[in-house]
């Protein structure tokens, strides 16, 4: 690929050994996918935050390379922690985990990376993203960006997106060129999408057909909303590693596709396949992270009443102090419910924490929870588990 | 006897030289869950290289997969000093590209001919990442050469 003589003198060490290494890590990603030249972003979200998924060579790496002076010189954000980063004891998280993943976060402070701990950057980045160019990691979040938002972003990983947060920076190829977001699958929905977790289960669906292409989603009825479709991205990328879908109606001249159909069966079938059919005595919602939206319904659903299992909703510090403002917090807390923030089930160390199953409405929670941590998920839409909840 | 040695010209994707005894696989590979980086042993369950080292080796197999945080694992490889001597996929992907610029380890990828099935596990591999090519000398003529 072109790089510039700024990005040379980076990248022969004349700004330290923590550019170097980002800028090298850049230009060898850059050159394996042929890439024009380097782009400027104006954000950075990065993955591996957790100690659970990062472990100590995570923690390891990220002390020597903040060490070597480490900046973000763009808006950095950050995926969720392994814990709620000032409720952790009361919810049971171990003394050694937190202590950790304290240390990861003074990694990740003295890099000027703000602790954001949010899969739905989306919901805090105020202004619009639509053109704009982006480094994101966390796969929902990049499908969101890319087909809801307009933005551009590659699927990153925790370090090349480490990496753009330091330079400002990330190699032009992949989503952030027009010609390659043309869709190249049709999917056509013949059935109603009655709630939250049919989204989930088309978007799971999809992903495990169309891979790693990209999918025009055909006929769904009505406009679905922004929690629909952040349950649709965040699916869509955990069973494929699909970087973006469409909505348009109409296909774009370029596109040349397969058509494939999709009908209750199939979501059925996807259902039977995630979801346990055992009952468990913990709710866990929030992944992705729950909007305010989804916070005023769940404090609407449960005012007044007394949730007789244990439910945990998980969303970001920001949208948690919003809900504070709204008196959200207060009622699902009253009812017996917390409100999480920082982390979620996906990334905690909820095994540790004595959980071995739970209930949720959330495809991605089910599959990873099921892959890495041997606990089983019982699928349910967000109403039925807060009727659940309270039953 | 150098005719036996077979050299085989792709793409280097990170620099340096590496070499060792190869271990050969044709499963993609996940560093995230799959290899232990104190021990440098594969530990995912049911791969063809389940309870095998990497340490030292060269290690070919055609791809990365799984979890982006596999490139901390790699560099948690060379921290602990088990990091295999270098890397040959058939097409490399950015889990593998970061692992290995964090980690120092060469890397090449696109080679001309496939090296899933010119090298065999035990066959002594020369890698160098700076212009992408590597030499394979089979491992019984090797063995016969440690012997002299």
């Amino acid at each position: 690929m072109f790089i510039t003589k700024t990005e040379e003198r980076i990248l022969e060490g004349e700004e330290g050994e923590a550019r170097r290494l980002a800028m090298k890590l850049l230009v060898a990603i850059g050159d394996a996918y042929e890439a024009k030249r380097m782009i400027k972003v104006r954000s950075a979200q990065i993955s591996g935050v957790s100690y659970k998924t990062i472990g100590e060579p995570g923690l390891e790496f990220l002390e020597e390379f903040s060490s070597r002076g480490a900046l973000a010189t763009v808006r950095a954000m950050l995926n969720p922690a392994g814990m709620d980063l000032a409720r952790w004891r009361e919810l049971g998280v171990p003394e050694e985990f937190a202590q950790k993943q304290l240390e990861i976060m003074r990694c990740f402070r003295n890099m000027k990376i703000q602790p954001t701990c949010t899969c739905i950057p989306y919901f805090t980045e105020g202004s619009s993203l639509r053109g704009q160019h982006v480094a994101w990691a966390e796969s929902s979040a990049v499908v969101f960006a890319n087909s809801v938002l307009g933005a551009y972003t590659n699927r990153e990983g925790g370090p090349t997106a480490l990496a753009s947060a330091i330079l400002g920076k990330s190699p032009l190829y992949g989503m952030h060129l027009d010609e390659q977001r043309t869709p190249t699958h049709l999917v056509k929905v013949r059935c109603k999408l009655e709630n939250d977790l049919d989204y989930g289960l088309l978007g799971y669906w999809i992903g495990g057909d169309v891979g790693s292409h990209i999918p025009r989603i055909n006929s769904l009825h009505g406009a679905p909303s922004y929690d629909q479709l952040k349950a649709l991205s965040a699916s869509m990328a955990v069973s494929g590693s699909v970087p973006m879908f469409s909505m348009n109606k109409r296909a774009d001249k370029r596109e040349e596709h397969e058509a494939i159909d999709v009908d209750r069966e199939e979501l059925l079938k996807t259902h039977r396949a995630l979801s346990s059919e055992k009952e468990f005595e913990h709710i866990c919602l929030g992944c992705p992270h729950l909007s305010l939206k989804e916070l005023r319904l769940i404090a609407h659903l449960v005012s007044g009443r007394k949730a007789m299992k244990k439910l945990w909703c998980f969303t970001s510090r920001h949208l948690r102090d919003a809900a504070e403002q709204h008196g959200y917090v207060g009622t699902i807390e009253q009812a017996g419910g917390k409100v999480v923030c920082d982390t979620c089930m996906v990334v905690s160390p909820i095994r540790e924490m004595g959980i071995d199953g739970i209930v949720t409405n959330s495809c991605k929670a089910a599959h990873y929870l099921r892959s890495l941590n041997r606990v089983e998920s019982c699928l349910i839409s967000l109403k039925e588990c807060i009727k659940y909840a309270l039953a | 006897m150098h005719s036996r040695r077979l050299r085989m010209d792709g793409r280097g994707v990170v620099d340096g030289f590496g070499a060792g005894e190869a271990i050969v696989t044709r499963q993609a590979m996940s560093f995230f869950g799959g290899v232990n980086p104190r021990s440098g042993i594969v530990i995912e369950t049911g791969h063809e290289l389940e309870g095998r080292s990497i340490s030292g080796k060269v290690l070919v197999f055609p791809r990365g997969k799984g979890s982006t945080v596999g490139s901390y694992v790699i560099y948690g490889l060379r921290k602990y000093g088990t990091a295999p001597a270098a890397i040959v996929n058939i097409e490399t992907e950015p889990i593998i590209i970061g692992g290995c610029v964090l980690a120092n380890i060469p890397l090449v990828d696109r080679l001309d001919k496939n090296p899933i099935e010119k090298i065999r596990s035990g066959d002594w591999v020369e890698v160098e990442g700076n212009i992408g090519s590597i030499w394979v000398t089979k491992g019984q003529l090797r063995t016969q050469l440690s012997k002299q």
